[in-house]
C-alpha cells in the first residue's frame, strides 16, 4: 500500500487547479481533478434531486383529491414538466456522470481523465442548466408546461406572446445539457480506451467501467438527434419555421422520432452504470467472483446496440403504422435477453455466498428486486395490444419510476454508501443508512406500486384532476403517502452524509475488503491517484481466490 | 447424505409447484385489475395481459425467491471474514438462461402479433393525409383492407367463436370525432330524416358519444389544434389524433352501459378536463336516440375547460400562469345529460 507523504502533497498542490485535499473551497473552484469534479457533480445533482422531489410532493398533494384544488392547472403542468426535466437532466444524468468521473480513472489505474479541462467545463454547464431552469419559474408565463417530451404543437403554443418564454429557456437548457453530456462522453470513451494501466486489458476492466463505456457510446450516437430536434423546435417557436408546426405545414410526428431516437437510449445511459454498480457491489458483499464476468461485460455493449433500434415503442399509440408497431415490438422485447443475462448472473453471484447485509448491499438488493419487477412490467408494455391500453397511463409512470427511483436512485444510494469511505476518508453511520433503506424501500413501493392498478384502470399521466366517480382516489392517496415517506427518507441520508463527513470515524483504505484498484490507494485517494501506476495481472472480482490484482503485493 | 439430497429435491419440487400455482392464480386475478370488458377488443387484450402476468409472476417470484433464500440462508456469521466459493461461471447454465429468454421473446411477440391482428383496430396503417384526393384515398384504403382480410381468414375464425361480432369484420357505423382544446365533438353523418313530407340528410352532432352495441364502428379522428388521444379504457383502444391527418380506428362495443372517453395525449392546460361520456346501447335504442337528437336544435354544450377559464379570467387575484384560451363550448344537437357530467 502506498503512503502519500506530506511532501508529495505539497509538490502536487503547486500544480495549477489542484488545491490541497481537505480544503473544502476546492469544491467551489474550477478544479480539474476528476475526484473533485465527481463530487461536485454528485452534490450539485443531489440538490436538484431535492428540488425535483419537492415538486413531486406538491403534485402528489394535488392528486390526493379528484378535483384540481391545490394549485392552478398551469402550475401543475409546469411542475410535472420541471419534475421530469430536473430529475433526468439534473439528477440521474449528472449524478451518474459524477460517480463515473470519480471512479473510472481510479478503477482503470489512471491519474485523471483524458481531458481534465474539458471535464471541468462539462461540469460547470450543469449549474448553468439548473439556474436557467430555476429562473424560468420567475419569468412571465412561468416555465415550460408541455411535459418533458415537449411535443409540438402544444410546446409551440405561447400564450404570453413573449419571445423568451419558459419553453425557449427549457430548450436552451436542454441543448446546453446535451453539449455538456457530449463533452463528457468524448472524455469517458477516450479515457477508457487510452488511459488504462499496464495489464488492464478490456477483459480485466471492472464491470462499472464496461457499463460506463457502453453508456457513453450511446450518448455519442444518440444526443445529436435530440439536439437537432431541439434546435428545429426552437426555430419553430421563435422564428415561425415549419419543421414540426402543422400550421406551417410541418410534421409534429417527426419531432417524436428525433426526441425518442435519443431519449429511449438515454434510459440505458442511465441504467447501464447502475447495472455496473450492482456488478461491483454484489461480489464484494457476497464474497464471490461475479458469475459469468465476460458475458456480463459484453451484454452491456449488446444492450447499447439494441437500444438504438427500439425508440418507436414510445409511439405505438402515435401516428405509427401497424407494421412499425410490430417491428419495434420485437426489437424492444429483445432487450430483455442481455438484461436477463445480467439479472441471472447477479442472482448466481449472490447464491451460496457469504452475505454481509450492510447499507450498500441492502440498497443494491432492493434495487435489483425493483428492477426485476420493472423489467417484467416493461415486457408487458412492449407488447403492442397491452400498450395500446396502458400507453400514457399511470401504468407507464409506475413502470419508469420503479426503474428511475427503484433501480437507479436506489443503486445510486448503494454506490454512494459503498464508496463514501473512499471519497471522504470517513465511515458513514450504519444505523442511519439502514433506516434510510427501510424508509426508501417502503416509500418506493407505496408511492409507485399503486400507479400500476391506476393505469390499468385508465388513469392518465399528467392529469391535474380526475373524475370523482372513477374510483381512483384510494390508490392515489396511498401513492401520495408513499411520496411523502420518500421525502422523509432523504433526511436520515442527509444527516448521515453531513455528520459522517464532518465528524465520522476515519475510514481505512479498504473497509470492505474489496478487490479493485480504487481500494489499493488511501482514503481519500491522493491527488494523482497512484504514486506509481499499478500493473494489473488478473481479472477483477477474484474473491475466494489466492491471486492478487496487481503485480505489487498489497495488504 | 442420500436423505439430504432427496429432501433437497423434494423442496425444489414443492417450491416449483407453489411457484406455478401462484403464477397461474395471479394470471386469473389479472382480469379483475382491468375495467369492464365493454368491447370485443377488451377480451383479446385481457387474455394477453393475463398471460403476461402469469409469465411475469413466475419470473419475478422465481428470481426474488432465490434472492430471499440466499439472504436468509447464505449470510456470513458475525465476524466471519472468509470468502465464498470462487465460482466464476457455468457455461451450460449461461446458455440455458440466454436461450430460454430468446424463445420466450419470440413466443410473446408472436402471441401479441396474433392478438393485434385479431383486434384489427386499423389506426394509422391506413393513414390518409388531407391533401390526398378523395378517389385515391378510398382506393388505397380498400386495398389495404383486402390484403388484411385475406391473410387473416384463418385467425379470424378463431376469434369469431369467442364473439358475436368478430373484430376485423366490416364496419357498419361511421362516426366523425373532432378533438380540440378542450372539447370532443361527435358527428353522425348521413342520417335519413323524415320531417313532415320531405326527407333530408342531416348531420347530427353531440358531445356525448353514442354507439350501437354489437356493431363494428369506425371512428374518423381529427384534431383542430394540437395532438390529442382518443382513449376509452373499457374498450382498451387508444389512438393519438394528429392535426392535418385523418386516422381511422375500429372496434366493436359489446356491453351496453355508460363509459368514459378521455384525452390520452397531453394537450395543454385543461387537458385533464377533456372527457366525454360514451353510451353503448342496443341498435334500436341507438337509432331511436339518433332520431330524437335530430329533432333537437343545436345548443351550446357544457364545457368544463371553458367554464373554468371563465372563472379564472374573472378572478381578482391571478393564481396561475397565462394559458391558451379554450375553444368556445361546442354547439351540438345533443349536448348530453348535464347532470352526469357534473
Amino acid at each position: 500500500m502506498t503512503n502519500i507523504s506530506i511532501e508529495n502533497i505539497g509538490i502536487a498542490a503547486e500544480q495549477l487547479h489542484h488545491p490541497i485535499p481537505g480544503n473544502w473551497k476546492r469544491y467551489f473552484s474550477f478544479s480539474t481533478d476528476h475526484k473533485v469534479i465527481g463530487i461536485q457533480y454528485l452534490v450539485t445533482s443531489f440538490i436538484f434531486f431535492l428540488v425535483g422531489g419537492i415538486l413531486a410532493m406538491v403534485m402528489r398533494g394535488e392528486l390526493m383529491t379528484p378535483e384540481s384544488d391545490l394549485v392552478d392547472r398551469t402550475i401543475y403542468n409546469g411542475m410535472f414538466t420541471m419534475h421530469g426535466t430536473i430529475m433526468l437532466f439534473l439528477w440521474t444524468f449528472p449524478s451518474l456522470v459524477g460517480l463515473a468521473n470519480y471512479l473510472v480513472p481510479l478503477m482503470i489505474g489512471a491519474r485523471d481523465m483524458a481531458f481534465p479541462r474539458l471535464n471541468a467545463a462539462a461540469f460547470w454547464m450543469v449549474p448553468v442548466v439548473g439556474i436557467l431552469l430555476m429562473a424560468s419559474f420567475f419569468i412571465p408565463g412561468g416555465p415550460a408546461q408541455a411535459g418533458w417530451w415537449s411535443y409540438p404543437p402544444v410546446s409551440l403554443q405561447n400564450p404570453t406572446g413573449n419571445l423568451i418564454n419558459g419553453q425557449v429557456i427549457w430548450l436552451l437548457a436542454v441543448a446546453i445539457s446535451g453539449v455538456s453530456s457530449i463533452m463528457g462522453a468524448v472524455n469517458f470513451v477516450t479515457t477508457i480506451v487510452k488511459m488504462r494501466a499496464p495489464g488492464m486489458t478490456f477483459f480485466r476492466m471492472p464491470l462499472f467501467v464496461w457499463a460506463v463505456f457502453s453508456a457513453q457510446i450511446i450518448q455519442l450516437f444518440g444526443l445529436p438527434a435530440l439536439t437537432a430536434g431541439a434546435v428545429m423546435l426552437l426555430l419553430d417557436l421563435t422564428a415561425n419555421t415549419g419543421f414540426f408546426n402543422p400550421a406551417n405545414g410541418g410534421n409534429p410526428i417527426m419531432f417524436q422520432h428525433y426526441f425518442w431516437f435519443y431519449s429511449h437510449p438515454a434510459v440505458y445511459v442511465i441504467i447501464l452504470p447502475v447495472f455496473g454498480i450492482f456488478s461491483e457491489i454484489f461480489p464484494v458483499y457476497a464474497r464471490k467472483p461475479l458469475f459469468g464476468y465476460k458475458v456480463v461485460a459484453v451484454s452491456s455493449l449488446l444492450i447499447a446496440a439494441v437500444s438504438a433500434i427500439v425508440w418507436v415503442h414510445h409511439m405505438y399509440a402515435s401516428s405509427t403504422p401497424a407494421w412499425m408497431r410490430m417491428v419495434f415490438m420485437l426489437t424492444t422485447m429483445l432487450v430483455s435477453v442481455p438484461t436477463g443475462i445480467k439479472v441471472f448472473a447477479w442472482v448466481a453471484t449472490i447464491w451460496g455466498g457469504k452475505l454481509r447485509l450492510n447499507t450498500p448491499m441492502l440498497f443494491a438488493l432492493g434495487g435489483l428486486v425493483f428492477f426485476v419487477f420493472a423489467g417484467i412490467v416493461g415486457i408487458m408494455l412492449s407488447s403492442v395490444p397491452v400498450d395500446i391500453h396502458v400507453n400514457n397511463t399511470y401504468f407507464v409512470v409506475g413502470h419508469f419510476h420503479y426503474v428511475l427511483y427503484g433501480t437507479v436512485t436506489m443503486g445510486m444510494f448503494a454506490a454512494i454508501y459503498h464508496w463514501f469511505p473512499k471519497m471522504t476518508g470517513r465511515m458513514y453511520y450504519e444505523g442511519l443508512g439502514k433506516l434510510h433503506f427501510a424508509l426508501a424501500f417502503i416509500g418506493t413501493n407505496l408511492n409507485f406500486f399503486p400507479m400500476h392498478p391506476l393505469g390499468l384502470q385508465g388513469m392518465l399521466r399528467r392529469v391535474a384532476s380526475y373524475a370523482p366517480d372513477a374510483g381512483y382516489e384510494f390508490w392515489n392517496i396511498v401513492a401520495s403517502i408513499g411520496a411523502f415517506l420518500l421525502g422523509v427518507s432523504t433526511l436520515p441520508f442527509i444527516l448521515n452524509m453531513i455528520g459522517a463527513w464532518t465528524i465520522g470515524e476515519k475510514a481505512p483504505n479498504n473497509p470492505w475488503q474489496a478487490i479493485g484498484l480504487e481500494w489499493e490507494v488511501s482514503s481519500p485517494p491522493p491527488i494523482e491517484n497512484f504514486e506509481e501506476i499499478p500493473v494489473v495481472k488478473s481479472e477483477p472480482y477474484g474473491y475466494g481466490k489466492l491471486e492478487t490484482l496487481t503485480a505489487k503485493t498489497h495488504q | 447424505m442420500k436423505i439430504q439430497k432427496l429432501l433437497q429435491i423434494l423442496t425444489l419440487i414443492t417450491s416449483a409447484i407453489a411457484l406455478v400455482t401462484t403464477s397461474i392464480w395471479m394470471g386469473k386475478q389479472a382480469y379483475s385489475w382491468l375495467p369492464p370488458e365493454a368491447a370485443a377488443e377488451s377480451r383479446l387484450v385481457d387474455d394477453l395481459f393475463s398471460f403476461l402476468v402469469t409469465l411475469g409472476a413466475f419470473i419475478f417470484l422465481g428470481v426474488s425467491g432465490a434472492l430471499m433464500y440466499s439472504v436468509i440462508f447464505h449470510r456470513a456469521k458475525k465476524g466471519e471474514v472468509c470468502d465464498g466459493p470462487p465460482i466464476e461461471g457455468n457455461v451450460t447454465l449461461e446458455v440455458i438462461w440466454t436461450a430460454i429468454p430468446i424463445l420466450l421473446v419470440f413466443w410473446i411477440a408472436n402471441y401479441s402479433y396474433q392478438i393485434y391482428e385479431q383486434m384489427g383496430i386499423q389506426g394509422p396503417g391506413e393513414l390518409m393525409h388531407l391533401h390526398v384526393p378523395v378517389g385515391i384515398k378510398v382506393a388505397s384504403a380498400a386495398t389495404i383492407k383486402d390484403n388484411n382480410n385475406k391473410g387473416d381468414t384463418q385467425k379470424l375464425t378463431a376469434s369469431q367463436h369467442l364473439f358475436p361480432i368478430a373484430s376485423n369484420s366490416e364496419y357498419v357505423e361511421q362516426i366523425d370525432v373532432v378533438a380540440k382544446q378542450w372539447a370532443w365533438v361527435f358527428r353522425y353523418p348521413q342520417q335519413q330524416l323524415f320531417t313532415g313530407e320531405t326527407s333530408t340528410q342531416k348531420n347530427i352532432t353531440s358531445t356525448e358519444l353514442h354507439l350501437p352495441c354489437d356493431r363494428r364502428v369506425r371512428l374518423t379522428l381529427r384534431s383542430e389544434d394540437v395532438l390529442h388521444g382518443f382513449y376509452i379504457p373499457a374498450f382498451r383502444v387508444k389512438q393519438d389524433i394528429v392535426p392535418n391527418e385523418i386516422i381511422n380506428i375500429e372496434f366493436t362495443p359489446i356491453r351496453p352501459g355508460r363509459y368514459r372517453l378521455t384525452d390520452s395525449q397531453y394537450s395543454g392546460t385543461y387537458f385533464a378536463t377533456m372527457q366525454a361520456d360514451v353510451v353503448v346501447e342496443s341498435p334500436e335504442d341507438y337509432q331511436q336516440w339518433l332520431a330524437t337528437a335530430a329533432t333537437y336544435r343545436p345548443s351550446p354544450a357544457f364545457n368544463q375547460a371553458a367554464s373554468e377559464y371563465a372563472a379564472k379570467v374573472n378572478q381578482s387575484l391571478p393564481t396561475g400562469w397565462a394559458t391558451v384560451a379554450p375553444a368556445e363550448p361546442p354547439v351540438v344537437n345533443y349536448p348530453g345529460d348535464k347532470e352526469t357530467r357534473q
